[in-house]
């Protein structure tokens, strides 16, 4: 089973694509945000969080492929041959997320790696005069929790995109829910501690949250804790991906 | 063209799911929107020294323009009645925190109302003197900082309703700096010296409390009804000081003059500003973003569903020529989008102003016309988004690449703005003129002013263009994106 969704997932000439796609965008974006951030009076920022600021760019992307993956095969019809040979359903779902996973995982490693060298390369430059060693310990929790989130962000879309079946559908209501979290939030006023609830179960501002090296103490949860949320919101998406896979026709 | 705009329009309505997400744009744009203005407060509270505990919500007066300002600054007055004049020399402006528009000097006020119509001449902390009146109004005099080795005089004299500044360096030779006409001014006004400094935006502590000192001497004024002691008042458009607490500031008589301290600003309230209370109205329309997301998966599914179905082929049968066809189908769909973004904006603004205004919230005041440009507007962007998705479905002829683009163009570099705050504004700026996201400048209502310290970000509702600037970039893009839908249309098999 796996190899047949491999086989499904390496065939697709749109499959490499999103993926070089993700990698140039990121480290594109981290590139050019890296470049014109300068310290100001009232501090840096965090160089973790500025050298991967491409991880917005690059997970749309990312979803985009995730949501194809699944949603490719119901526009095609093909979603049909698939459970004809596979009557199991949940564990097809799984294949496809375990092959996702590993690609996502692959291209992550490699824009992470792009993005955190621009940051490593321009910001010391641009007035980060203490920019951290690659190899401490914040920085690599950075850039491997950067890689395990856009893993989580392909499972968040893969659910939804199993659940609701049509991909523009699935990929407005993923990148709805990962963008407009914080945006809403932002606006409301005076009232900090809803903001920080809100933010506490946003997938994106929670999961970003592996990001942050400094000012730590004023965050609403531990960079872990975010992530986590991130992993609750993609195993929710999969939960209900997988009972309406069960329930529904195919 | 009426029979393909009738058969889109057929074609429209029986896919259940375009009428649904049609039906979502009013009520995601309204219900988001009232939603997140009840989680808005505003307000202010203390404990009374009886133990009681005292508190309501922020409240700003409205100047003589109609916009809402701020008026907090310690004034040493006398009363004036009919034409006179004052004049000071300054040798000091001090501060704990020198503030660039910290401001102390003369002032010519209707009455000592939060509000009222005045005009002043001052020097500030680094703007050198200005001439400002009416809160809006602002102009400058002599540059330069005011210390005892260069001391600034100025001078204020009324003539009925129009008040004329003056600043020289030595007394002697007088330069007018400006003329303020304030329609309406009483008979009797008060005129005298006043201090005020805006709060700490210097460092990185903005919550500090300071207080600007100025230090006048040569003091002298004329006209009926002055002449007597000076009277202190703390004019205070800001949260009520406990029962038994003046406010901050006060003067002193010394040898040869006076000193007068305050806190506070005179000018207009801008949103974003760190002693602001104001909220503008795009803060009443937060749902729209949920609303543009719909719109764009509803353009986009318009065209690409009937690539997917193979239909495509039936209507370009029917239709040769492929250009009418995208142009009934934008037609069909911009004025629907157009009718459910009016519906869902009008219900949006004025529920959550509703909802604001329980929380405590001041909603910036609109005037009719304003309030008209950002309904008709937000649903004009609302329409030109949907037709932009629906050229970009043509285009891709691929749902999710149609959406996935459309979103990236236009909810992300909005976020990027917004939610990044270490995101250089050189950055941010270009993004918000580049993108069609530059037609969100058409919620934007109240201007920049030069002399309030604010942000001045999308998120306090300022961009960098003008409303019709932006929105015309957002129609370049649509235009563009129809025209290569065309041209493609035309040269691509169905």
């Amino acid at each position: 089973m796996l190899s047949a969704e491999w086989t499904k997932a390496r065939t697709l000439s749109s499959t490499l694509w999103l993926l070089a796609g993700a990698i140039a965008v990121t480290i594109a974006l981290s590139a050019g945000v890296v470049a014109a951030t300068r310290c100001t009076s009232v501090g840096c920022g965090d160089p973790a969080r500025v050298s991967l600021t491409g991880t917005y760019l690059g997970q749309a992307i990312v979803a985009v492929l995730a949501v194809l993956a699944i949603s490719d095969e119901y526009s095609t019809g093909m979603i049909h041959l698939t459970f004809t040979a596979m009557p199991r359903r949940v564990p097809v779902l799984a294949a496809k997320a375990a092959v996702l996973t590993a690609l996502v995982f692959a291209a992550g490693v490699i824009a992470v790696l792009g993005s955190m060298l621009a940051g490593r390369l321009m910001l010391p430059g641009n007035g980060f005069s203490d920019y951290p060693s690659l190899a401490s310990g914040p920085m690599l929790r950075a850039a491997f929790g950067t890689v395990l989130y856009l893993a989580l962000i392909a499972l968040l879309s893969l659910g939804l995109a199993t659940a609701v079946r049509e991909a523009a559908v699935a990929i407005g209501c993923v990148l709805g829910l990962l963008f407009l979290f914080p945006l809403i939030t932002a606006f409301i006023g005076g009232n900090a501690t809803l903001q920080r609830h809100l933010d506490q179960i946003s997938p994106m501002t929670a999961g970003l949250y592996i990001q942050a090296t400094t000012g730590l103490r004023s965050l609403p949860l531990t960079p872990w804790q975010g992530l986590g949320v991130l992993a609750l919101w993609a195993a929710g998406a999969l939960l209900l991906g997988s009972l309406i896979l069960h329930w529904r026709d195919a | 063209m009426t029979e393909l705009l009738r058969s889109e329009w057929i074609k429209f309505r029986s896919v259940r799911g375009l009428v649904i997400g049609l039906l979502l744009i009013p009520i995601l744009t309204a219900g988001l929107s009232v939603l997140t203005a009840s989680g808005s407060q505003c307000g202010w509270g203390y404990q009374t020294p009886s133990g009681q505990q005292e508190s309501g919500g922020c409240s700003a007066p409205t100047g003589p323009g109609g916009e809402l300002v701020q008026d907090t600054f310690y004034f040493a007055h006398q009363p004036l009645t009919g034409d006179g004049s004052i004049t000071v020399r300054m040798t000091g402006l001090a501060s704990s925190a020198l503030q660039p528009w910290a401001k102390s000097g003369i002032i010519i006020k209707a009455n000592t109302v939060p509000g009222s119509a005045y005009a002043a001449m001052m020097v500030t902390g680094a703007h050198g003197v200005r001439m400002e009146w009416d809160y809006t109004q602002d102009t400058a005099g002599m540059p330069g900082g005011v210390s005892a080795a260069t001391p600034r005089w100025l001078r204020l004299i009324r003539a009925g309703d129009t008040i004329t500044g003056y600043d020289s360096a030595d007394g002697t030779h007088w330069t007018k700096v400006g003329t303020a006409t304030l329609a309406g001014l009483p008979a009797t006004v008060q005129a005298g010296m006043f201090a005020a400094t805006p709060s700490d935006q210097v460092t990185a502590n903005s919550s500090a409390a300071i207080i600007a000192t100025g230090t006048f001497d040569h003091v002298s004024i004329a006209g009926n009804g002055t002449g007597g002691t000076w009277a202190g008042t703390f004019v205070n458009s800001g949260p009520p000081n406990p029962p038994g607490q003046s406010g901050p500031g006060g003067f002193q008589q010394t040898s040869t003059g006076f000193t007068v301290n305050g806190q506070g600003d005179i000018a207009p309230d801008v949103p974003g500003n760190n002693d602001s209370t104001g909220t503008p109205i795009s803060h009443a329309l937060n749902g729209v973003f949920v609303g543009l997301i719909v719109v764009i998966v509803v353009g986009a599914i318009f065209i690409t569903a009937e690539y997917r179905r193979g239909m495509i082929r039936t209507t370009f049968a029917a239709t040769p020529a492929r250009g009418k066809v995208l142009a009934a189908k934008a037609i069909v769909l911009g004025s629907l989008t157009f009718v459910a973004a009016l519906i869902g904006c009008a219900i949006a603004i004025p529920l959550a102003s509703h909802q604001l205004r329980n929380g405590g919230n001041v909603v910036d005041p609109l005037t009719a016309l304003t309030w008209l440009r950002v309904v008709i507007g937000t649903a004009a962007v609302f329409a030109a988004i949907a037709v932009l998705a629906l050229a970009l479905g043509a285009i891709f002829r691929r749902g999710a690449a149609a959406v996935s683009t459309a979103i990236v163009l236009i909810v992300v570099p909005y976020f990027l703005a917004i939610a990044l705050p270490n995101l250089p504004t050189v950055l941010s700026d270009w993004l918000m003129r580049i993108t069609p996201t530059a037609a969100m400048a058409v919620q934007q209502t109240i201007p920049r002013y030069p002399q309030v310290p604010a942000p001045y970000g999308p998120s306090w509702g300022f961009f960098p263009l003008s409303p019709l600037a932006g929105f015309a970039v957002l129609c370049a893009w649509t235009g563009g994106a129809l025209w290569l839908a065309a041209w493609l249309l035309d040269r691509r098999d169905a």
